[in-house]
């Protein structure tokens, strides 16, 4: 069953220099108890499909423009900001980047973590110590009493990773959205964190979104994986799927820019050009102008989903029998 | 804490010992003396006699440690024009009065301004905004002497709303304390919006927000703390403008404080009140940067004030 489903989502951000579509409907489904990746390079719209999830798009210039995010079949896209703040730590709860600067200087580690509790469930000021104490254990914070009352800067940065999970889980929400929670750690935090994430879920069998550019990490917790390109997804499918049986170009040029260590390979193979403008994205396939195998139909009509296998989607031309009917169509017309 | 107030006090006690050293060399290098007015013919020997009794005969040495006594025992003696008045006395009549419109400008700044401050960071561009700078920017041009005459001028003089001067009642308050404030309000206000703004875009709000924690339980919880440091910080230079700031004032409302007995003292070579005054005021403002001092660590954890080594995991 699924427990979050995001259907044609579009958010686009007002600027000076026009509007940016940030992200241009995108589809995804999150199982309960799951892990699902969102992969893709700085500015696809990962982020903003997180905090478009969690409705904390800065608004404005932030908007939702179209599309329905369904929690447990209760649009989240029409909801009121109160509604929304009742969901928000006890429902889906959500981490951040950087733990360097995700705890707040001035109040106690303590008092980080027991506010969410007390802002959602009625507990009493023991309960709700009890709990801390708890979720400080669960995360691996070596004598949770004397943490309690120390402040962020006497956690490393490590250490408070774990602190903001604890803060994150202390309401046992049904999703986790961890927004790149290892990209600001160095190598051996990321795998502790990463195991801690494993970890978690199997012990209360929360859903995670983890949205990440690290395709190790990936490769070590996802089930599902959803590749993102320049606000779209661009192919899902289970680990799987992604790792051996890729089909889009872009995933595939992904995969070849991974160091492995089974081969020796002097060179990764970059992927040629850049990401489009999204103030004015390309009219077909936005991946189109960089792929090596791009058709003429590529540039002129936006791709549309092929199921390859079960689960297994891809937005590809290449992979669609209708391609070379319209690529006919679009020769005719010229 | 306790090794740091320590230190603290003896640093303090080394600055008032320069101040008072530093004033008393300035005013023995000002020419002048309280008795030769030209309007107190006294002669040669009433002069001397004057001058013995004060011990202003003395080599200057010998006076200054007079004065070192005077100010451990905290017995500055006699005022020298008025002589049925000690220092002692000058003091506890003008000081509380001073005080009171000091300390009620400050806090009402510091309330005032941190408010709208706040009110001018959460409507960002806005009319609020807007509304909330433009006073602020006012507020910090207008010199406060000035703002004191148009604020006679329009509240007791054209409308006879409010007394003119004088120091008697709550009505009369209103008019000195909103000259006296204005200024540091405005500054708080200022540096409260652009802290707050700054706070505003951190993550920890971010992630108070993906709590589920109300607007307002962030802003007073999690930004309002953060925010006041710089504010906090200001606090001592603000201080010391008040406090010159009542001079001035007290002058305009003719509130009868200390600011009357500091300036006259000064125009009469009335040594012990200059010393009594100044000695008071630099320990009263040393003590209070002292105060903020402790504060700020109080309010940010990072801030040690004692040492304490290997907190760190």
């Amino acid at each position: 069953m699924n427990i979050l489903e995001v259907n044609h989502l579009h958010v686009s951000f007002s600027t000076y220099g026009g509007t940016v579509e940030a992200v241009r409907g995108i589809n995804l489904q999150l199982e309960k108890g799951e892990t699902l990746a969102i992969v893709g390079e700085s500015g696809c719209g990962k982020s903003v499909t997180a905090n478009a999830i969690m409705r904390l798009i800065p608004q404005p210039p932030g908007r939702i423009t179209d599309g329905s995010i369904l929690f447990k079949g209760q649009n989240l896209v029409d909801q009121s900001e109160r509604t929304m703040r009742h969901i928000r730590g006890r429902d889906i709860s959500m981490i951040f980047q950087d733990p360097m600067t995700a705890l707040n200087p001035t109040l106690t580690i303590g008092t980080q973590l027991m506010e969410g509790l007390k802002q959602h469930k009625a507990v009493s000021k023991e309960e709700a110590r009890q709990k801390a104490l708890d979720m400080l254990r669960l995360v691996g914070i070596p004598n949770p009493k004397e943490r309690l009352t120390q402040y962020p800067h006497q956690f490393s940065g490590g250490m408070r990773q774990r602190v903001v999970i604890a803060m994150a889980l202390i309401c046992e929400p049904e999703i986790l959205i961890a927004d790149e929670p290892t990209t600001a750690l160095d190598v051996t935090i990321q795998a502790q964190i990463i195991e801690l994430f494993e970890r978690i879920q199997r012990e209360t069998g929360v859903a995670i979104i983890l949205i990440t550019h690290d395709l190790g990490v990936v490769a070590k917790v996802a089930d599902r994986i959803a590749v993102m390109y320049a606000g779209q997804i661009i192919e899902k499918g289970t680990k799987r799927d992604i790792f051996y049986h890729a089909e889009h170009p872009y995933t595939l040029g992904l995969l070849k820019s991974v160091p492995r260590l089974d081969i020796k390979e002097a060179r990764l193979t970059p992927i040629d050009g850049t990401p489009p403008d999204l103030f004015s994205p390309p009219k077909g396939c936005s991946f189109a102008p960089r792929c090596p195998y791009a058709m003429e139909v590529c540039h002129e009509v936006p791709p549309i989903q092929t199921e390859l296998e079960q689960n297994h989607h891809v937005y590809c031309w290449l992979q669609d029998k209708r391609g070379k009917a319209l690529m006919a169509q679009t020769a005719t017309k010229k | 804490m306790l090794k740091y107030i320590l230190k603290r006090l003896t640093i303090m006690g080394v600055t008032l010992w320069i101040i008072i050293t530093l004033t008393f060399v300035l005013m023995v290098s000002v020419p002048g003396s309280p008795f030769n007015d030209q309007d107190r013919n006294t002669n040669d020997i009433v002069q001397e006699n004057l001058e013995r009794h004060y011990n202003l005969d003395k080599p200057y040495i010998i006076q200054y440690f007079l004065y070192l006594k005077s100010i451990i025992t905290f017995d500055f003696g006699p005022s020298i024009k008025q002589s049925n008045h000690t220092v002692n006395d000058l003091l506890s009549r003008g000081f509380p009065i001073s005080f009171e419109l000091g300390m009620v400008s400050i806090v009402i700044a510091v309330i005032s301004g941190v408010i709208l401050g706040i009110f001018a960071a959460l409507k960002h561009n806005g009319i609020i905004d807007y509304a909330a700078m433009t006073i602020a920017v006012l507020g910090i041009s207008i010199p406060n002497f000035v703002l004191a005459t148009l604020l006679i001028q329009k509240f007791a003089v054209d409308s006879n709303m409010l007394p003119t001067a004088r120091w008697e009642s709550v009505a009369h308050m209103i008019l000195p304390i909103i000259a006296l404030a204005t200024g540091p309000m405005a500054i708080i206000a200022r540096l409260t919006r652009s802290t707050m703004l700054e706070v505003l875009t951190q993550d920890y709000i971010k992630m108070a927000r993906a709590k589920g924690l109300s607007p307002w339980k962030i802003i007073v919880k999690h930004a309002l703390k953060n925010a006041l440091m710089p504010v906090v910080t200001i606090m001592g230079t603000l201080l010391a403008g008040i406090l010159t700031g009542t001079f001035v004032i007290e002058k305009i409302f003719a509130i009868p404080g200390m600011g009357r007995y500091f300036i006259e003292s000064i125009n009469h070579r009335d040594y012990p009140v200059i010393m009594g005054t100044t000695v008071f005021y630099s320990a009263f403002l040393i003590c209070m940067l002292f105060l903020v001092d402790i504060a700020y660590g109080l309010l940010d954890p990072r801030i040690k004030i004692h040492k304490h080594d290997g907190d760190r995991p």
